[in-house]
């Protein structure tokens, strides 16, 4: 991978990792005594490591200029590596979380343990892990294929990729020791908060650049999600995150905002989360890997660009409906909940776009396990978004919210449309990536595709009904107008679907499993299909330029 | 000009109303222009593209 780095951009790459180690070792001696001297040493180690691994390849030959005829796909490689790592980690702590709640014995009587710092390791591990790795790496794929351009350098995807989970991996080992701004999707600290805004307008400068040197007139749709994805997602983090430590030795900051202003910024941040991180990236996904798939352009691309702009304009002004009957204004609260009712439109088209785009494939759909993670994802965007909706409206809210039915509704979202479409499209990509015909094995990819559809189908009913249980008994008077249970006996209620619960997320994490075992299977294949043929991998072979040139695999 | 709470309430109320109307307008009128038609014709099929190299 290094070998690939032309010399200048291997000092590049070494500058940069000094760069990180000094900013480590700086954070190391003002943060010592706080959890912040600590980080500053798995940054100058992260720091330190890149720097040894570059140095380590730092005199091999340089790459043939023939690389610049090809597509720059080693950063998609390795994204889609980590993104399958955090998959198994973060669904590992999800399940431990779950069990936690049937089993309150699981916290091991250690303070890391406890409920309240693996559930953010859990949050964080799937939706920045594994989903933004997998969005990273994918739209690596799509925007060079949709563009018709390479990539304008091979320092910045690195930066971008590994920059990102050096923010990921700060982020889930701060909860663990403490470290947390309690907003939820929004719990790293301040020093980390910072690092994201270098690493994410850097990427979205490299998209510009990229789309600067496009061949195609047109931007590919995809391209547009994925766009509104990052600069959205930009200015979210900024807004949300604006605070002030308490000095910059020490890792605990105050937000910028109080009261329900605060509460504001955070849920316009946190519904926009789900709407510009779990929905308009994952879109721009399904509106690339599966036309690809099924070997049929998308049904309506007007269709696709008129639901684009809703979803845009509009999940904008949602975020209130989190914020139902609490301090916030009334006509705050209606504006949420009217954009909320709305949203179904676009959402809607997007799915149905989706589904008649597989309308003449069914039998792909039945025969291709890949396609069949791909339409399921499109159903469970459909159902989500419809039951969002629904549960957004002030009335059914009353009863939903602060239950279990909104983690189901959430988990809908996540495991049924989110990790699905992920699934699916890295199994698309994965056979593409290492130029093989097919994955290591398709019927993995069956056993998988039952596992992640039965544990989800299982999670979500078991949270339906508890959801509504939950919200019946804490709304429930007896004759003389007083509450008829109390709220240890609705916990009592919960605990057989807490079991169910538990169970439905262990055949999500088995799925994943078996997902990164066939995945690396096939790198392996490949890996010892390249040994035996030569010339047949990736890496070009470079005319008459005699072996002892070529570069390092 | 005083900006209390109310003048930016009435101004989310009646002028966020009609930038979402004209931009909806303005959206559908961008989809459906004919002209449009061909490129989009062509985008939604040059994914399809066998080449796996970046254009010239």
């Amino acid at each position: 991978m290094i070998a690939t780095l032309t010399v200048a951009e291997r000092q590049s790459a070494i500058a940069l990792s000094m760069l990180v180690a000094f900013f480590g070792l700086i954070m190391m001696i003002a943060g010592s005594g706080d959890v912040l001297g600590v980080h500053g040493v798995i940054v100058l180690l992260f720091g330190l490591g890149f720097l040894g691994l570059v140095m380590s390849k730092y005199f091999e030959p340089e790459p043939p200029q023939e690389r610049l005829t090809r597509y720059y796909d080693d950063p998609t490689k390795v994204g889609i590596v980590l993104s399958l790592g955090w998959a198994v980690v973060g669904m590992f702590f999800g399940v431990w979380v779950a069990a936690l709640l049937a089993w309150p014995d699981l916290t091991l009587d250690a303070g890391w343990a406890s409920f309240g710092r693996i559930r953010p390791v859990h949050t964080s591990g799937v939706i920045f892990g594994f989903g933004g790795n997998a969005l990273i790496a994918t739209s690596f794929h799509v925007l060079q294929r949709t563009t018709r351009a390479r990539l304008p350098d091979q320092v910045t995807p690195w930066f971008v990729l590994i920059g990102y989970n050096l923010f990921c991996v700060i982020a889930a080992s701060g909860y663990l020791m403490g470290v947390t701004q309690s907003k939820e999707y929004a719990e790293p600290e301040w020093y980390a908060d910072l690092w994201l805004v270098v690493v994410w307008v850097t990427y979205f400068l490299l998209y510009l650049r990229t789309l600067q040197r496009r061949k195609e007139p047109h931007i590919y749709v995809a391209n547009w999600y994925y766009m509104a994805f990052i600069l959205v997602v930009a200015v979210l983090h900024i807004v949300n995150n604006l605070a002030v430590p308490i000095s910059f030795g020490s890792a605990k900051s105050y937000s910028l905002f109080s009261g329900v202003q605060d509460a504001m910024t955070q849920w316009w941040y946190g519904h926009n989360a789900v709407a510009f991180f779990l929905t308009a990236g994952f879109l721009g996904m399904l509106y690339y890997y599966l036309p690809k798939r099924a070997g049929r352009p998308i049904f309506s691309y007007r269709l696709s660009i008129i639901s684009f702009w809703g979803i845009t304009f509009m999940y904008m002004w949602a975020g209130s409906h989190h914020l139902h009957y609490t301090a916030l204004p009334q006509w705050v609260q209606t504006l949420g909940m009217t954009f909320s009712v709305v949203l179904l439109v676009p959402s809607w088209a997007s799915a149905g776009n989706a589904l008649a785009t597989l309308n003449g494939a069914w039998d792909k759909v039945r025969d291709d396990a890949t396609l069949r993670f791909m339409m399921v994802a499109a159903v469970f965007y459909g159902l989500s978004t419809f039951e969002g909706s629904f549960m957004a409206i002030r009335a059914v809210n009353s009863l939903s919210h602060y239950t279990d039915w909104t983690v189901g509704h959430v988990h809908a979202g996540a495991l049924g449309w989110v990790a699905m479409i992920t699934f699916g499209s890295l199994y698309a990509l994965v056979p593409w990536m290492w130029k093989v015909e097919r994955i290591y094995s398709p019927k993995l990819v069956e056993v998988h595709f039952w596992l992640a559809l039965s544990g989800t189908i299982i999670y979500v009913f078991a949270m339906w009904n508890s959801g509504i249980i939950q919200g019946l008994m804490w709304r429930t008077y007896n004759d003389s107008g007083t509450l008829a249970f109390s709220f240890i006996e609705s916990v009592v209620a919960m605990r057989p679907y807490y079991i169910a619960r538990t169970v439905g997320g262990s055949l999500f994490l088995l799925g994943a499993i078996v997902a990164a075992y066939n995945v690396w299977m096939t790198i392996r294949m490949a890996r010892l299909r390249g040994v035996t043929e030569t010339g047949g991998t990736d890496e070009p072979v470079l005319p008459g330029a005699g072996a002892a040139l070529q570069p390092g695999e | 000009m005083d900006v209390d709470h109310n003048s930016l309430v009435g101004f989310a109320k009646s002028w966020g109303l009609f930038y979402l109307m004209l931009l909806a307008i303005g959206v559908v009128i961008y989809a459906l222009w004919p002209s449009n038609r061909k490129r989009f014709d062509r985008a939604k099929k040059s994914i399809f593209d066998k080449d796996d190299r970046p254009g010239d």
